[in-house]
């Protein structure tokens, strides 16, 4: 299967490790992965400052990079949500993809060869999980389900909890981080606390821009627990 | 007046009480939780909910019309407000008429939007919030923070020195029963005493005239029954069609606010008792404005019972009182730009976009995606904060060129590599209480460029 690797420009600049991880674990499950050379972002910075008007050229540029691939994956469900929502494409639109939803829904991954023998706490980011559809949410009368934990269920050795408010926000939302930063960091303290109390050794998800947020806390805390991505997860053998 | 971020700060210095206040909202959250999902039918119930609302927008004009014949049939007087001085004007000269100098008022977040009572003390006329929690925030010169409990800012040792200063109850006496009692002997008084009623309405029904008013304390019935005169004011949009449409929202609303199963009045006023005055007063006040506009329409289906507010991650860490409007919380972010765009521009940026809010709304409004949708229109009317504009057009060329974006990214990580003093520093809004991410040495993709070749 013929795969376009979408990498954000965040994880691109701070977080190679998380593309790294995904083009491996792609590849190893057997896809022919293409990483299109002159991607950038998906214009949501400007989109979800008001500035929707101004996102015409990422437009262009994603259509450039991504045109005429069945499957656009990335690892980031917070952009995946804004091409899903806002681009004019309506093929780019149905085709692109969270990379664990990918997993799940088209790949049908039943078993993983990954090993990761620590306690983790898992963070169900909410582009993720209210606006993909990743897991259900705590707010809807409906039957629980996770396709991340359905995945994180494969991994050898590995122990993960979910905080007691299961599914609330971390308090990054984009430019709100910096604009409203004392209720941003307020939420993000908050949300470690409540991962924390759950004695883990890392803080995961699916949405590195929610892990950049708190390990920005949590370093400044001098905590010794790490964030790591999902994927990262899925692909680390011993 | 200080915008969301700055008031926010300032409620957020007080660590404890913003612990406080985050988790009293998430006990109430929970409690709405538990009661919704006893409820096998309840993703029906809100896209009944919901529909209906729907359906009574489109013909809303044929509605108020059918309401307002059924009303006056039952004796009702029937008066319109184009908007909230009309609003005033008309609740005045009533009590005017009356030679009325005091009045007992309940809970009505549309006189709350009207500034009635503001209005009402300069014409020398003394409005009694009997509903506890505004009773607490008026004594206080204050506003409700919560459009279901307005004094959910206050602890009760807050209450205890409002009460012993208004009321001599003993200092430092905080036990809420003997608070409670203070408050309804106090109130009493002016139930017995007051010729005029005002409250408000949840739903009115145009099958019959009726409206239904919904309170925990039992304050609007207390009100209405003693009064010679009852005047209900209610925004255009409260109506349903049907009288048994009720039986889809009395069941939501109870749940969707508090987590009761039932609110412990609901009560229908259908006419006037014999020898009393009921009057309506509909109010348009921008609704009819917000009906035209196409992305926002859905927000009047509104039914008021907060569970927006308690879910909001923003709300619980905030404080109503930081939206500086009458409706705070996520609803109130996208209600307001339809009164004033320019002094509520910081409110839908007041959020993270997180969902949580149109998931728990009983009647489905899409909050969140309204919240995104005003961004833009304030943004497209020239109201962004200085800077933001240019910046943005900044970032946005960079990122449409990849080469550009790939110096750029560069230089970026260089920047947070190399001088971290540059970037961690305190008039960086990222690093005053985080750190910046560590700079890798290289992109992702020029470690796969060298991967590949």
């Amino acid at each position: 299967m013929r795969v376009a690797l979408f990498v954000p420009c965040y994880v691109d600049q701070f977080y190679p490790q998380v593309a790294i991880a995904s083009l491996e674990l792609l590849e190893k499950l057997g896809c022919e992965v293409v990483v299109p050379k002159d991607q950038t972002c998906c214009g949501q910075p400007m989109a979800n400052s008001g500035f929707a008007n101004l996102t015409g050229g990422c437009d262009t540029n994603f259509s450039q990079n991504f045109d005429g691939f069945d499957y656009i994956v990335g690892p980031s469900g917070s952009c995946i949500l804004h091409i899903k929502e806002h681009h004019p494409s309506k093929k780019i639109r149905e085709s692109v993809y969270e990379i664990c939803e990918f997993l799940v829904d088209v790949l049908q991954v039943k078993k993983l060869d990954a090993h990761f023998p620590h306690r983790v706490g898992l963070h169900q980011s909410c582009h993720g999980q209210r606006g993909l559809r990743l897991s259900s949410m705590t707010e809807r009368n409906e039957v629980p389900f996770s396709k991340i934990a359905q995945l994180l269920d494969m991994v050898k050795g590995l122990d993960y909890v979910l905080p007691a408010r299961a599914d609330e926000c971390c308090g990054f939302g984009g430019t709100f981080c910096v604009t409203e930063e004392a209720v941003s960091v307020r939420m993000g303290q908050d949300r470690i606390q409540e991962h924390v109390v759950n004695q883990i050794d890392y803080l995961i998800g699916a949405d590195t821009s929610c892990l950049m947020h708190m390990e920005g806390i949590l370093r400044r805390q001098n905590s010794n627990v790490q964030i790591k991505h999902v994927i990262e997860i899925l692909n680390h053998h011993a | 007046m200080l915008n969301h971020a700055e008031a926010s700060e300032q409620f957020i210095q007080d660590a404890e009480r913003t612990t406080w206040h985050d988790e009293t909202l998430w006990f109430v959250r929970s409690k709405r939780d538990k009661a919704s999902k006893v409820i096998p039918e309840w993703e029906d119930l809100r896209e009944h909910a919901s529909r209906i609302k729907d359906h009574v927008l489109v013909n809303l004009g044929q509605y108020l019309v059918e309401f307002e014949a059924k009303a006056k049939a039952n004796g009702i007087h029937v008066h319109w407000a184009k908007d909230a001085e009309e609003h005033n004007q008309i609740v005045y000269e009533l009590v005017a008429k009356h030679g009325s100098k005091a009045l007992v008022k309940s809970k009505s977040m549309l006189t709350e939007e009207c500034h009635l009572n503001s209005f009402l003390t300069k014409k020398g006329v003394e409005v009694v919030d009997t509903d506890l929690g505004e009773r607490i925030v008026q004594f206080r010169d204050e506003v409700p923070s919560h459009i279901v409990l307005p004094a959910i800012h206050l602890k009760k040792e807050d209450v205890g020195e409002t009460f012993h200063q208004h009321l001599g109850t003993p200092k430092g006496n905080k036990d809420p029963q003997f608070l409670t009692e203070a408050a309804r002997q106090h109130l009493r008084g002016y139930f017995l005493a007051a010729d005029v009623a005002i409250t408000g309405v949840n739903f009115a029904v145009a099958e019959t005239g009726e409206f239904v008013v919904c309170t925990n304390e039992g304050n609007a019935d207390m009100g209405a029954h003693l009064a010679k005169v009852h005047i209900a004011c209610m925004g255009i949009e409260k109506l349903i069609p049907k009288r048994k449409d009720l039986g889809v929202f009395l069941r939501l609303l109870a749940r969707s606010a508090t987590g009761q199963l039932i609110t412990t009045y609901s009560s229908h006023f259908a006419k006037p008792r014999e020898g009393q005055e009921m009057h309506i007063v509909l109010v348009d006040n921008g609704r009819t404005r917000q009906l035209a506009r196409p992305e926002f329409r859905n927000s009047l289906k509104c039914i008021r019972c907060a569970a927006c507010f308690n879910t909001c991650p923003v709300y619980r860490r905030s404080g109503g009182h930081s939206y500086h409007q009458p409706v705070a919380g996520p609803i109130g972010s996208i209600l307001a730009p339809n009164f004033d765009k320019k002094s509520n521009v910081d409110l839908p940026f007041a959020s993270t976009l997180c969902g949580s809010c149109t998931n728990v709304c009983p009647v489905k409004i899409n909050i969140h995606e309204q919240l995104w949708f005003w961004r833009q229109d304030l943004m497209k009317d020239g109201l962004a904060p200085a800077g933001k504009s240019l910046s943005m057009q900044g970032m946005a060329w960079v990122l449409s060129h990849p080469k550009i974006y790939r110096l750029a990214g560069a230089m970026g990580r260089f920047v947070v590599k190399n001088l971290p003093f540059l970037v961690n520093n305190s008039l960086n809004p990222w690093a005053k209480q985080r750190e910046m991410p560590e700079a890798p040495k290289e992109s992702f993709q020029s470690w796969y460029q060298s991967r590949k070749s």
